[in-house]
């Protein structure tokens, strides 16, 4: 089996006052070529700081501490020299962010915020690069897209602003897209283009892509395989069609129960409590004190990751005495 | 018949039209301190000509208009201000708003260069101590900012002068040119320039200071923000962030600062011409303090005011080419 | 008693404030008692001009041999009183006006700011050099007058802070409860806004500081005492032999400055967390 991207035992933590706060830990997955593969849990869980610590991205001021194996065909990632680092970003790995209205620069044109991998990556000239920019807005459905060149990100609208992001990072051909929340902060209604969008630009350019969301309805519609992450650990992780039918780990069975529950956006309503901060995670399971089938053994030792199904596996003690939901 | 005037074009006559009232307000200011000095003009021109008997300074008084009704001065005075007359300067004969001019082109020479000079430093170390965020360098460069924010300019320019005129000889210590000198165009404006350094570096010593400061902690924030993210996402080298995605940003409450500070600047300049021999509105100030000079004083309030308008208009204009988001309404 | 020794841990957490704390205690005790203990009087002409440090002068003698350690040590009284008391009166006005703008909004807001955006366009030291020539030059004239040209920055910051406040909820309830508009602006929005305010005017001393001393420099200060400054400008006369003379008091000048602007540094470090300067 070919893996694209192979993360092993990744640790990501932040200097606190008391000590290193961990925001990840020990966190094993691969992409294979073409895949889509979503990382699920809610806000906390620290799946947002996964996805950016995987080309590097994650904010300087915080002083993160990152440990473990990111290798992407193979290749280290993790302490890769910056320059090094920059060259693979754009044309191996592509990224679109949550939040489109504050991801684009307000002081430069569309355009050139366009040409800008074009012209560093694939050393096309200032005509090229904007010959390629109006076929790349094109090809995410921009009308008008000469003139989108000269406008600023202002003059658009939210959906057109995430689909210049898409844009942007699709310039260079990426292999991998990392998603982080791509609808979050979109209208319902172009929540569903853009992941439509998204999902038809994957197959025909053949690439894989790590969606990170808290909507299971995203991910049921677009992913083929699904991580579940709770304060910073995997909890589960399978085929999307099992782990929806199937969910071995309580946790995932809330989910999906808080999920089924219609007209609710609150979405773990069913799940009593909340994710425990980084400085206040028990020594057991950190589901443990939320968790209607704990019993003493939970709070022992962080459950070691086991197989549940045929590729599927979790992270919980009581995994086979649990009801399939 | 419609025809619309742009934008950009009403909001400079706005802004124009804003020096009436600043006029008008500095204007009223200036005799209500007159009203309240101990002594008025009559007076100080009198002791400045060696002292006068009661019934000449009465007799001076009638002739400047002194002894009409406070209301009645108010309203001469405050039509003299808007139709452009500052009265006269009694101690040296002439017209205050021309003495006052033919001091503005020296003053805006030192002004636009040393807060040139200090906006371009500024931002440069700026972005450098950013960039080097908790490095050494950054730290040594926050402590000499920290040092020259503390420094009084005016005993700085005299260090200076010490130092560069006196004990190496490399620069004239002060005036605009070489009195008596006999140069070509060139060999003139070559020796502005020299006389020009001393002055414009310790005028704009406290103020690269200030920008450095500005810029590193704006540029800190900026570079936190999720589009410098993006941009590193999209493979941009960390060089083109700061100096190009970054400091395009950062730069905006820099400028907006100096553009608050141009009247801060042109009160220092008064010392820093004065230490200098500068020729210009400064000195013209210690001139007319020494002189008891007041008429010529309140006309420099007047149109230093107004030059302070002026500049920061300017500078709002600049604003608005670095950030597309401001739309001149 | 626990939250005020965590306040000072906080403020003292750097060297740089722990060091500028240091200094302005010296230079407050040299202020307070130096003139005690040394009481040679700073206007006598006691030698001959133009002396080096000797044993008999430490920091040698001025154009007229008038001892220069006495008039630093006087001259500290002076900068430390003129700054303090300024930068206390510039703060006041500045509350009031920001205050009063913020609170109550509208017309008065507008009619006020007007007026702050005046004093900030108007150059300040010309101002400042205007007024104390139309009066007689005394100190509490000089501290005055650099209070009322001073004020502008203490309205703009205070006026945004209680505009912020005035439409919270607490100030809501203070209403309901029957409070004076006095009332809740003193007692209930002052003490929650105060901790910008304290830096801001810790840094205006400083500032006054400064502008003391170019006035005394151009020989505007009262004439009956010494101040740096106006010893600058004593030693600028003979800047190209003795040009000591003009350096010390600068350096003094340069040492209050930075001990001033470092504790208020510190102090907004450890009062406005959320605006730490990184």
């Amino acid at each position: 089996m070919t893996s694209l991207l192979t993360v092993k035992s990744l640790c990501v933590g932040f200097p606190g006052k008391r000590g290193v706060l961990p925001a990840v830990e020990d966190l094993d997955f691969h992409i294979a070529p073409g895949e889509t593969l979503a990382i699920v849990g809610e806000s906390g869980s620290g799946k947002s700081t996964a996805a950016l610590s995987i080309p590097g991205l994650l904010s300087r001021s915080s002083r993160p501490v990152v440990s473990g194996s990111v290798r992407f065909e193979g290749q280290e990632m993790l302490n890769m020299p910056d320059r090094k680092l920059a060259r693979m970003r754009g044309p191996d790995v592509g990224m679109i962010f949550q939040d489109p209205s504050t991801s684009l620069n307000p002081v430069f044109t569309i355009g050139r915020q366009i040409c800008e991998p074009l012209r560093t990556h694939m050393g096309l000239d200032a005509r090229a690069a904007e010959a390629r920019a109006i076929e790349l807005l094109e090809l995410v459905k921009v009308s008008a897209p000469e003139q989108r060149l000269a406008q600023y990100p202002h003059n658009l609208s939210g959906g057109m602003r995430q689909r210049v992001m898409i844009a942007i990072a699709l310039a260079c051909s990426p292999r991998l897209l990392i998603a982080d929340e791509p609808t979050t902060a979109l209208d319902v209604t172009v929540q569903a283009q853009v992941l439509r969008l998204i999902s038809g630009l994957q197959k025909s350019l053949g690439m894989a892509v790590l969606l990170i969301t808290h909507d299971l309805g995203v991910v049921w519609e677009t992913a083929d395989r699904v991580i579940v992450m709770y304060a910073g650990r995997k909890v589960e992780e399978g085929p999307v069609r099992r782990i929806l039918s199937q969910p071995s780990h309580p946790y995932t069975e809330g989910l999906l129960r808080a999920a089924r529950k219609e007209g609710r956006d609150g979405f773990l309503t069913e799940i009593p409590g909340v994710v425990p901060p980084p400085h206040q995670r028990p020594p057991g399971c950190a589901f443990e004190p939320r968790c209607a089938r704990a019993i003493a053994a939970c709070r022992a030792a962080v459950p070691a990751i086991r197989s549940t199904g045929p590729g599927q596996v979790a992270a919980c003690i009581r995994a086979e005495e649990g009801q399939p939901a | 018949m419609a025809f619309s005037i742009p934008p950009f074009l009403q909001f400079m006559f706005r802004r124009v039209l804003q020096i009436i009232p600043v006029v008008i307000a500095i204007a009223a200011l200036n005799f209500l301190l007159l009203s309240l000095a101990p002594g008025d003009a009559a007076d100080v021109i009198s002791a400045n000509n060696g002292g006068a008997s009661a019934e000449e300074v009465q007799a001076l008084r009638e002739s400047l208009g002194l002894d009409r009704p406070m209301i009645v001065q108010f309203f001469s005075y405050m039509g003299g201000v808007l139709t452009l007359d500052l009265g006269q300067s009694y101690v040296r004969g002439m017209p205050v708003l021309d003495l006052v001019m033919s001091r503005v082109p020296a003053t805006l020479l030192l002004m636009v260069t040393s807060l040139a000079l200090a906006v371009l430093a500024g931002i440069l170390l700026g972005i450098l101590s950013s960039t080097r965020y908790g490095s050494l360098l950054d730290r040594v460069m926050s402590i000499i900012s920290l040092l020259l924010y503390s420094t009084p300019h005016f005993w700085l320019a005299l260090m200076m002068i010490v130092f560069f005129s006196v004990h190496l000889g490399l620069l004239p210590s002060g005036n605009i040119a070489t009195i008596g000198g006999d140069f070509s165009f060139l060999g003139r404006v070559w020796d502005v320039f020299v006389h020009l350094i001393l002055p414009a570096v310790t005028m704009a010593m406290f103020y690269i200071a200030v920008y450095m400061r500005l810029m590193r902690s704006s540029m800190l924030e900026v570079l936190d923000l999720d589009y410098i993210t993006a941009a590193r996402a999209r493979g941009a080298s960390e060089k083109k962030i700061a100096y190009s995605h970054a400091a395009r940003n950062a730069l905006l409450p820099v400028v907006t600062l100096a553009g608050v500070q141009i009247g801060h600047a042109l009160g220092g300049s008064v010392l820093i011409e004065t230490v200098f021999g500068w020729p210009g509105l400064g000195r013209l100030v210690y001139e007319s303090l020494l002189e008891r000079d007041t008429n010529t004083l309140m006309g420099i309030l007047v149109v230093s005011s107004v030059l302070v308008i002026v500049v920061s208009l300017c500078i709002d204009l600049v604003c608005g080419l670095l950030d597309p988001r401001i739309v001149h309404k | 008693m626990s939250r005020s020794s965590d306040f000072l841990r906080r403020l003292f957490s750097s060297w740089t404030t722990a060091l500028g704390a240091v200094l302005l205690f010296i230079i407050v005790v040299a202020a307070i008692f130096g003139p005690i203990v040394y009481t040679v009087d700073p206007f006598e002409m006691l030698g001959r001009p133009a002396q080096l440090p000797s044993a008999r002068f430490p920091l040698g003698t001025d154009v007229s041999g008038r001892d220069i350690l006495a008039g630093i040590l006087n001259g500290a009284r002076v900068s430390l009183i003129v700054g303090l008391a300024a930068s206390l009166g510039a703060t006041l006005i500045g509350i009031v006006i920001g205050a009063l703008s913020g609170y109550f909004g509208g017309l008065i807001d507008d009619t006020l700011m007007r007026i702050t955006d005046f004093f900030l366009t108007v150059p300040n030291f010309v101002l400042l050099l205007v007024i104390v020539s139309v009066f007689t030059s005394t100190i509490e004239v000089i501290t005055l007058a650099i209070a009322f040209v001073s004020w502008p920055s203490v309205a703009r910051l205070v006026r945004s802070e209680f505009a912020s406040h005035a439409s919270r909820e607490y100030v809501h309830a203070c209403r309901g409860l029957g409070m004076s508009h006095m009332e809740i602006m003193g007692r209930q929005i002052l003490p929650n806004v105060m901790a910008p305010i304290i830096v801001v005017s810790s840094l205006m001393v400083a500032s006054a500081i400064l502008t003391e001393a170019g006035l005394s420099f151009l020989g505007l200060s009262d004439p009956d005492i010494v101040s740096w400054g106006y010893m600058i400008g004593v030693g600028r006369t003979v800047l190209r032999s003795a040009w000591w003379m003009a350096a010390i008091p600068g350096v003094m000048i340069v040492l209050a400055v930075l001990a001033i602007n470092l504790v208020g540094e510190g102090l907004n470090d450890a009062l406005n967390p959320r605006m730490r300067q990184r």
